[in-house]
């Protein structure tokens, strides 16, 4: 009979950027369980809404992740502006879809960087941190900020983008869809990059559904839902499908993203194109007296904003879900029986972002 | 385009009855929460195929509440959650913590705190 133990996974691993614990109880080399233990880094950022103005807290909001801050302020400014009937225009919400795009291809590109790193091939680690650089540059040269932006702000943007600026963006992105052709064949056919991701954490469907997976984790698994369908900011304008991929391993999860990226540049030449001129925000009176749970996409998946007010400015409560949080009961399905050394591989594959799940 | 969201109130009574009902017609569970309003307000949202559902409970501080992690297993950890922050009495999770999902330099934070001097 095997001996059962218990392998300590993190908060402090290799592959983790961020602290997560996960206990894994072991028969020989196989995993039968996961109990997973987080907050070593909460933060009570919900409770701080007591203490800011409604205005003020977009700040907050974009603060509670590094990598898809853009959205988290995007998401809270949403639901206040639906409580509060303020009509966005439509250039402040077509300059939000490309700030939100080009957040999605950092994001992805950082993740595919990390996985290359955890399976241990470092190049191809800096070939794609390399490229995200360049959407760095982006953000800079249109907001100033390289990490937090805040042009996001209720009822609009702050800062514009002129036509010589968004062509120049286009063009950059065309030139950088090439090179990362060259990083794609290396991840959909290399001999190592398959060997350790195809056929490794394989989540079903009806798993994916049941347990509640979000964002690639779910539409790997076979299930087109993506929430920039329900049409918010310019995405009712544009046209796409969710990306999907039907075998719901970690290579399946690799290629939505990888698809995703693509899928963003022609989203933002699209937005690009059709971008009309106009305001940038609609001035608002008063406090929000209501409840809204605004949705986004963001690049891990679904965020929810809960947001409730009382028209006062201060706010009842604004409650973050982040997808991140909603995705740890499909990894921990997805551990029970694998190997021991293919865990950091499907850690990874969640792309988990522990600031979002401790905000 | 703003999403049209379905808001139901019901009692802490039928929230089992519901969760089993949603579960039945393929919803999955979207997020928990709760709000401090005299005692605590607790939003269950399923969605399905885009369409968002939310069921409300009103309960005291002193109500106990039946756990839905044996019908939507997610469940235990926005369960969890609302126990460390708020001190919501949930039984019946599936994985309980015991308080201790987070690590917290105060118990039950996002309650008010009684003999703690709160910052202005």
């Amino acid at each position: 009979m095997s001996k059962r133990a218990i392998v300590p996974f993190g908060p402090q691993h290799p592959v983790l950027p961020e602290p997560i614990h996960l206990d894994l109880v072991l028969e020989d080399e196989k995993v039968v369980e996961a109990i997973p233990s987080i907050g070593f880094i909460h933060r009570g950022l919900e409770k701080l809404v007591e203490k800011k103005e409604f205005t003020e807290y977009v700040y907050v909001a974009e603060r509670i992740c590094g990598i898809c801050s853009f959205m988290h302020g995007m998401g809270y400014c949403q639901a206040i502006e639906t409580i509060m009937d303020i009509k966005v225009p439509e250039r402040a919400e077509y300059l939000r879809t490309i700030w939100a795009e080009l957040s999605r291809i950092h994001s992805h590109l950082l993740w595919l960087g990390l996985l290359a790193d955890g399976f241990g091939f470092e190049s191809l680690f800096m070939h794609c941190w390399k490229l995200r650089e360049q959407i760095l540059d982006m953000f800079e040269q249109t907001t100033g900020g390289r990490v937090i932006f805040s042009v996001c702000k209720i009822g609009g943007v702050r800062k514009d983008m002129d036509a010589d600026t968004l062509k120049a963006i286009v063009d950059r992105l065309l030139v950088m869809q090439e090179e990362l052709k060259s990083l794609t064949d290396v991840f959909i056919e290399d001999y190592s990059v398959r060997h350790r991701l195809v056929g490794v954490g394989v989540l079903s469907r009806q798993d994916a559904h049941d347990l509640g997976a979000v964002g690639p984790m779910m539409r790997a698994s076979g299930i087109a839902q993506d929430m920039r369908k329900l049409g918010y900011a310019a995405y009712k304008y544009l046209d796409f499908e969710p990306v999907v991929e039907a075998d719901g391993d970690c290579y399946a999860r690799t290629l939505v993203r990888l698809r995703e990226i693509y899928q963003s540049i022609a989203l933002i030449r699209q937005a690009a194109a059709q971008i009309p001129g106009g305001e940038l925000e609609e001035k608002f009176k008063g406090a929000p007296d209501g409840e809204y749970f605004s949705r986004l996409e963001q690049p891990r998946g679904e965020v929810i904003y809960y947001v409730k007010g009382n028209g006062s400015k201060f706010l009842d409560r604004v409650r973050v879900r982040t997808p991140t949080f909603t995705n740890i009961p499909a990894l921990l399905k997805v551990l029970q029986g694998c190997e021991l050394a293919d865990v950091p591989m499907m850690v990874l594959t969640i792309d988990p972002c522990i600031s979002c799940t401790e905000r | 385009m703003v999403e049209q969201q379905t808001i139901q109130d019901i009692t802490v009574d039928d929230l089992v009855d519901k969760a089993v009902l949603m579960k039945g017609q393929g919803y999955r569970l979207v997020q928990i929460s709760c709000t401090r309003k005299d005692g605590f307000e607790i939003n269950y949202s399923f969605d399905k195929d885009y369409h968002f559902m939310d069921f409300r409970i009103r309960i005291s501080e002193e109500t106990e509440v039946l756990s839905i992690s044996h019908i939507f297993f997610p469940a235990f950890l926005y369960e969890n959650e609302m126990k460390d922050l708020f001190g919501v009495k949930i039984k019946d999770i599936s994985i309980d913590y015991e308080g201790n999902l987070y690590r917290l330099a105060l118990k039950t934070p996002y309650k008010p705190q009684t003999g703690v001097k709160e910052e202005a």
